[in-house]
């Protein structure tokens, strides 16, 4: 299979590889995917408190050249924007962006997912935070 | 040392020039239908074919006349097993082969299938290999035809054909192998392992493609085969269809070659395969071997590489040839089938390289290739959550994964 020259920059040349503190409540992760499926994405964000604006972003995936690069873009796109900005990144946009072709699609889809995972944690935190009493962490 | 290095041995192979050498003069000068009974042309067409015949056999350790020659091994393996339940219909309709045989044998057992023939599908032990006390549970009065493969395609598992033979032998039920992996790799012979029917093929020991033969046993017992293609009765009336001469001199050539030189060649094989696999086990945590690593070909190595996926990998090995039994390099986003029936999880499949050793191969291609995935292994762990997440102290088995 051919890959695009955006995919095999991606692979070659990962951005934003690696880890933030996920018990942090100001960084959300989302972990999708499965093993058995043949691909596994953790994606996670810091997001400013103040300004809602996603100050950091990281991945780790564990799947093909796609996925790399899928999840790779996604973080690239993540920083600087808001919460509600990054939760209009559709994967459409993704597959466009990486001219991925029909059977590689379910590699966007995961990575859409993923940051919609990543939100939901960072928002879960920030509301359990806003109810519960200060400084109480949560399982 | 030239790029992209080859290791996809089991694919096929390269052609070796002194098989070419033999082949040329029967595409021009000698160029005559070896059907032909009357004139000199036909007379030297035969006179090679059977030339061919004659080299083929005496690897196998069969007569010239139990050749049959066909258009590759899926045609022959079609043509046993149709050709054996056609004929022996009348004495019973039962077939046993294995879950890791080629397609060509599984699909043509699944037509059968519909055509009101029971078929058996052994398990594999984890190592690869047959239970042999469940093929022998698996007989019943009705089995005509046992077929398993001499040597797996991806895994490269020696079956233990020698007691699947006699036990076949015991019972009166023919047997066929698919020999398409071993011919010409490790010591074949019909007559030590009770083999009735055997496909051949030119492509994977150095030969042509589009060439093939049936092995069909003669005399205890005399197997027979109903013809699947109609015509001029050529090949005793099995295999109709013009001579193939160019080839056949080929696929000829190369069994020769393969004859004198296996035992060196075994040697070397097995040194350059030895050497990949403990670099790589030297440089890595976390592989996994595939299949019996003492009833194996000596060009075989399959290696599961943990948390990292096959095709990912591939992509970062890109100028050495090599195939996964990752899904993502399948059409049909499958899992290897032959991994799987080995017991291993779909992770353990995904992650899989099949490494094969060919005649052509170089002890510094070998250094190379096991330095370039080492690398690329470390470099996509860094990328893995699950590598990440085992280095933390997570059982993986225990997470519940959003599966997508």
């Amino acid at each position: 299979m051919a890959y695009s020259d955006k995919v095999l920059d991606h692979y070659n040349h990962p951005r934003n590889v690696g880890s933030l503190d996920k018990s942090a409540s100001n960084v959300g992760t989302g972990m999708v995917g499965a093993p058995e499926c043949g691909d596994v994405m953790k994606l996670q964000i810091q997001v400013n408190d103040e300004s809602g604006v996603i100050e950091d972003a990281k991945f780790k995936t564990f799947g093909c050249g796609s996925a790399i690069a899928s999840s790779s873009l996604a973080t690239e796109w993540l920083k600087g924007k808001t919460v509600d900005q990054a939760l209009q990144i559709k994967n459409t946009d993704i597959v466009n962006e990486l001219s991925l072709p029909p059977v590689k699609i379910h590699c966007s889809v995961l990575a859409e997912d993923a940051i919609k995972a990543a939100i939901g944690d960072y928002r879960a935190k920030q509301s359990s935070k806003a109810s519960a009493p200060a400084e109480q962490t949560v399982a | 040392m030239k790029t992209p290095i080859y290791l996809d041995n089991h694919a096929t192979t390269r052609m070796d020039p002194r098989v070419l050498e033999a082949m040329l003069p029967y595409f021009t000068e000698k160029f005559g239908n070896a059907a032909s009974r009357n004139h000199e042309f036909g007379w030297e067409a035969e006179k090679a074919v059977d030339n061919a015949r004659k080299q083929i056999a005496d690897l196998i350790g069969a007569t010239a006349k139990e050749i049959v020659f066909t258009s590759g091994a899926t045609e022959s393996d079609n043509l046993a097993i149709k050709g054996v339940a056609e004929m022996y219909a009348e004495k019973g309709n039962h077939i046993i082969t294995a879950a890791t045989e080629h397609k060509a044998v599984l699909d043509t057992c699944k037509k059968l299938e519909k055509h009101g023939y029971r078929v058996t599908y052994l398990p594999l032990k984890g190592d690869g290999l047959i239970d042999l006390d469940m093929l022998r549970e698996s007989f019943t009065d009705k089995t005509i035809l046992v077929t398993i493969m001499y040597a797996n395609n991806e895994i490269g598992v020696l079956q233990p054909i020698a007691e699947i033979g006699k036990m076949c032998r015991e019972r009166g039920v023919l047997f066929h192998t698919d020999g398409v992996q071993a011919i010409g790799k490790v010591p074949v012979d019909v007559n030590k392992d009770n083999i009735d029917i055997m496909s051949i093929t030119g492509h994977k020991l150095y030969g042509p493609k589009g060439v093939g033969a049936l092995y069909v046993r003669r005399r205890n017992p005399r197997v027979q085969i109903t013809a699947q293609m109609d015509g001029g009765g050529h090949e005793r009336g099995m295999r109709s269809g013009t001579l193939n001469v160019p080839a056949i001199v080929g696929l000829g050539e190369a069994c020769a070659i393969a004859r004198r030189e296996m035992p060196e060649e075994m040697k070397r094989m097995r040194y350059l395969r030895d050497k990949l696999k403990s670099k790589l086990e030297a440089g890595l945590d976390e592989v996994f071997i595939n299949g019996s690593m003492e009833h194996r070909l000596p060009q075989n190595l399959n290696m599961s590489f943990l948390y990292v996926e096959g095709e990912s990998l591939l992509m970062g090995i890109n100028d050495v040839a090599v195939s996964s039994g990752s899904a993502c390099t399948s059409a049909t986003l499958e899992p290897s089938y032959v991994l799987k029936a080995l017991g291993l999880g779909d992770d353990l499949a995904h992650s899989s390289i099949r490494f094969g050793i060919g005649r052509f191969n170089t002890e510094e291609e070998i250094d190379y290739v096991a330095d370039k995935v080492i690398d690329v292994v470390k470099k996509l762990r860094e990328l893995s959550p699950l590598y990440e997440m085992v280095k933390e102290g997570v059982d993986l088995s225990k997470v519940q994964w959003a599966a997508h």
